[in-house]
């Protein structure tokens, strides 16, 4: 055991070493011009955009170049406000096989204080090939084993530092209880027995909720006295925020029985910063999810149905399902290492019902609206981050290639691990002779 | 009614049965943009199938009598899609037990009732390269399967006269199972290559023994015959080409070692599976003549993956090398043609390019391509029409037809497509097939053997 981990701590240090230097992003003033623009919340414009001081400091026809705009021809191409994948686990997650490579799953049952951010790792690969594809910002999000997992951040994929990348949202996790099984191996427990073990562990997050909610309390009525503060426990003090409704709970939940047991679980404590998170039954349950006043973070939508009863496209009509039904809904791809495929995945909801407009806003607009940061994100407007790219063509069809990106006004270089590598291969020098 | 009941009974059982034909169908599907593959594209195009094979393409041709007419209109008509590298329709994928069982078959664990073969249909994939898993360095013989979903007959899903096809296996999965896992070779890719080497050898010396003796007998009618052995008569069959070798690989190096076994083997036809790093040396497996059949965009799910490139299709397809795109996955074979247009975004590979490497090229990497993976008259009828064109986000499968046998219809099929129906429950258990590429379908049936170890990683 020992000696496997000294030899993955030395393939790490490896990687270090190896890795290749991605070129530096640059910050200037920008006007892209004679482009069609896809506002998403304003329609669509013909003409130029201005990049300043990171922002967007004009959008439309007419727009007069600064004397120092470096100025960059968009004729034929269109600007989309960055795709924003609200559930990834970019930067915590490196190689899914080496667990020692892994930071997304901390031990125990209760860890609310954990910080995804603080394990971000600037430096991933994934993070170059991600945003060279579009996709500007993500939710990297911690999980796996524990109730409370840990606190989600927002990150713009740009920045040498977890502080320079955040940008404006955090929320704290929740794998909801379930009665579903786990590895078909590993869990050979009989229905009863789930169920069982899932009333327990409902009760247990009923606790655990009612101590958080008490803590709180005597945190607030001891205000004005600092010697009755409650003694410090850094899980009730992670989730005071969330308790006291300052902070949006991320809710994990997939199967339709969860889901029902979820929205009376958040409706009986009055909990209203909540955001439900998967959701793949959603369709199921989609007029009580509309009904409770619910937003959901839907996704991976590219995936295998969850019942073998169930219709083979069920995964691909979920979003544009519980769309219609008045749930507002964002997709994510739950991916790390190909959240460059989020607007796959919203191509494949829009091709099975929901509608390319509605697709387009659910990987924009609808995530930066539920995590709070349209003001922002998320829409190109005069006076939003100048988070965006440029796209030869429908950026949810693969065939279309991105040519610009810009993430807070800093011109990303198209560059990334895969593409350094089909620049050395393609032609590889020396061939097949010496 | 008892003695009807023995009677089925006895039919059921008969071997009639067992041997009857696989079923075929006629059918014209009139005015649709066809999409040969090898023929080029045309549009408003007639294509007439009868008796499950192509008898025509062309325009304005009139349905015999009895025929069902299918309108085209708008729509696209391609080749059924072919998948080099699945594991749907069989119970059983690896026997871990050695890290060489040539002797063992996953042909002889199918399984007609896996929903899978239904929803690869629904994402217009009509034949599968059922395959062995990667635990050990030289794994199963693989099948061919064609996707006839509805038949309860095993024997109906087998492609009757595809090349038979064996899988090996390199790297990390070979290594963690039998050296890690058990404590024997290999456990390094130097292990990788001596136990293949061995096994060559063997099946080398047995295949000598066994013509000495056929030789001898001519003569001596009380020659003896060497013990029979099914490990290196399959491995025989690999030597003398009968048998086309299907290899696991991910790294750069461990290709070239393989490349240099079957040199030194005599054996001429090889297809790398998932081949990370083919492109690495593109020009060695083009100047081979080996052929890779590899993924749109899998990379990171472990070490030797790490250093992967989406462009890796596009790279080896510029060189010169037979490529196609596969799916190692029940979810993937449902879009093949979604991870076939990813190769436009990496590397712009044209229309046609893209198309060939899910329908003609995979073909030739299974010996098929005389039978199916393009519309050509003589050919089976092996097809699928989408709305949009296939490499298009937007594009949806409408139909899928096998042998000239409509076996998906999205608009007529009912949702619950189980051919094994739970008659407590209608709606099925909840199963969340895990999303996450990590979860190997190629290392499956491996936990069980060594759940010891697994617990301890």
């Amino acid at each position: 055991m020992k000696n496997k981990l000294i030899a993955a701590l030395a393939m790490l240090l490896l990687v270090g070493t190896l890795r290749a230097q991605v070129a530096s992003a640059n910050k200037g003033v920008f006007l892209l011009t004679n482009a069609t623009i896809e506002t998403i919340t304003k329609g669509v414009v013909k003409g130029s955009i201005l990049i300043q001081d990171g922002k967007i400091a004009g959008l439309g026809a007419n727009l007069i170049a600064p004397a120092n705009a470096k100025v960059i021809d968009c004729s034929g191409l269109t600007l989309y406000p960055g795709l924003i994948d609200a559930g990834t686990k970019i930067g915590i997650g490196e190689i899914s096989a080496v667990s020692v490579s892994n930071d997304f799953d901390e031990v125990g049952e209760l860890a609310p204080q954990m910080q995804a951010l603080t394990a971000v790792n600037p430096s991933s690969p994934a993070i170059a090939v991600t945003r060279v594809g579009g996709v500007t910002t993500a939710l990297t999000v911690p999980g796996g084993s524990g109730r409370f997992p840990g606190t989600a951040a927002l990150i713009n994929l740009v920045g040498y530092t977890p502080d320079q990348m955040y940008t404006g949202f955090k929320g704290i996790v929740l794998e909801f209880p379930t009665s579903a099984g786990g590895n078909r191996f590993f869990d050979q427990r009989s229905d009863e027995d789930r169920k069982k073990d899932e009333e327990k562990a409902q009760k247990r997050l009923t606790d655990i909720w009612a101590q958080a909610l008490l803590y709180s309390k005597i945190d607030s009525a001891s205000a004005g006295n600092p010697s009755t503060k409650p003694q410090f426990n850094p899980e009730m003090a992670a989730l005071m925020p969330v308790v006291r409704g300052q902070m949006t709970l991320l809710v994990e939940v997939d199967k339709a029985e969860d889901i029902e047991s979820a929205i009376k679980w958040v409706q009986a404590r009055k909990i209203k910063k909540v955001i439900f998170t998967g959701v793949s039954e959603g369709w199921r349950v989609a007029d009580k999810l509309a009904k409770a006043n619910i937003p959901v973070i839907t996704g991976p939508v590219i995936d295998l149905p969850t019942r073998t009863s169930d219709r083979y496209d069920r995964p691909y009509a979920n979003p544009g399902l519980m769309k219609k039904a008045g749930v507002k809904v964002a997709i994510r791809s739950n991916s790390t290492e190909n959240a460059r495929n989020l607007p796959f995945h919203a191509g494949f909801a829009a091709a099975y019902g929901m509608g390319r407009e509605e697709a387009l806003r659910a990987i924009t607009i609808v995530p930066a609206e539920l995590l709070g940061v349209a003001d922002h994100l998320g829409s190109l407007e005069v006076g939003k981050s100048a988070t965006l790219f440029a796209s030869s063509g429908d950026p949810m069809e693969p065939r279309s290639q991105i040519v610009h990106v810009f993430i807070d006004g800093w011109q990303i270089p198209l560059d990334s691990r895969h593409i350094q590598l089909y620049q050395e291969f393609l032609k590889r020098s020396p061939g097949v002779d010496k | 009614m008892k003695k009807y009941f023995h009677f089925i009974c006895l039919l059921l059982l008969s071997p009639l049965f067992l041997l009857a034909q696989s079923k075929t169908g006629s059918l014209l599907i009139k005015n649709g943009t066809v999409l040969t593959i090898t023929k080029g594209n045309l549009s408003n195009t007639d294509v007439l199938i009868v008796d499950g094979k192509i008898k025509q393409i062309g325009a304005n041709i009139t349905a015999p009598a009895g025929v069902k007419t299918i309108d085209a209109t708008g729509k696209f008509v391609m080749p059924g899609i072919i998948d080099a590298h699945s594991h749907i329709g069989i119970d059983a994928v690896n026997e871990a037990s050695n890290p060489i069982t040539s002797e063992v078959a996953v042909g002889d664990a199918l399984n007609p009732m896996d929903i899978g073969i239904y929803r690869a249909l629904a994402g217009g994939t009509t034949s599968s390269h059922a395959m062995h898993g990667s635990a050990n360095a030289i794994g199963g013989q693989c099948q061919t399967i064609k996707h006839r979903y509805g038949t309860m007959n095993p024997e109906d899903l087998r492609m009757e006269g595809a090349p038979r096809t064996i899988k090996f296996a390199l790297g990390e999965n070979p290594k963690r199972v039998h050296g890690e896992g058990r404590g024997i070779q290999p456990r390094t890719r130097m292990g990788v290559e001596q136990v293949i080497r061995k096994g060559l050898d063997e099946a080398r010396n047995y295949a000598a023994a066994v013509k000495k003796y056929q030789e001898e007998k001519k003569t001596n009618p009380n020659a003896l015959p060497p013990t029979y052995n099914r490990r290196s008569e399959v491995l025989a069959g690999v030597l003398s080409g009968d048998i086309l070798i299907h290899c696991h690989s991910y790294r750069a190096d461990e290709i070239l070692m393989m490349l240099n076994v079957c040199k030194d083997y005599g054996i001429k036809k090889i297809t790398f599976q998932h081949v990370n790093e083919g492109f690495k040396v593109a020009p060695e497996l083009a100047k081979f003549g080996a052929s890779a059949s590899v993924f749109a965009d899998w990379w990171a799910y472990k070490f030797e993956v790490y250093y992967s490139t989406a462009y890796n299709a596009a790279i080896l397809t510029k060189n010169g090398v037979l490529t196609s795109i596969n799916s190692d996955s029940p979810d993937y074979i449902r879009h093949l043609y979604h991870e076939a247009a990813k190769t436009q975004r990496y590397g712009g590979l044209t229309d046609e390019e893209a198309l060939a490497l899910i329908t003609i090229n995979p073909a030739k990497q299974l010996g098929i391509e005389n039978r199916v993976g393009s519309l050509e008259v003589g050919k089976e009828a092996d097809v699928v029409i989408f709305d949009n064109h296939p490499l298009s986000i937007y594009a949806v499968p409408q139909v899928t037809i096998v042998d000239g046998i409509i076996r998906f219809d999205r608009q007529n099929d009912a949702d619950d497509q189980r051919l094994e129906v739970d008659p407590i429950k209608a709606i099925a258990t909840y199963s969340r097939a895990k999303h996450d590429v990590e979860d190997d379908r190629c290392l499956d049936g491996v936990f069980e053997i060594n759940l010891d170890w697994f617990k301890n990683e």
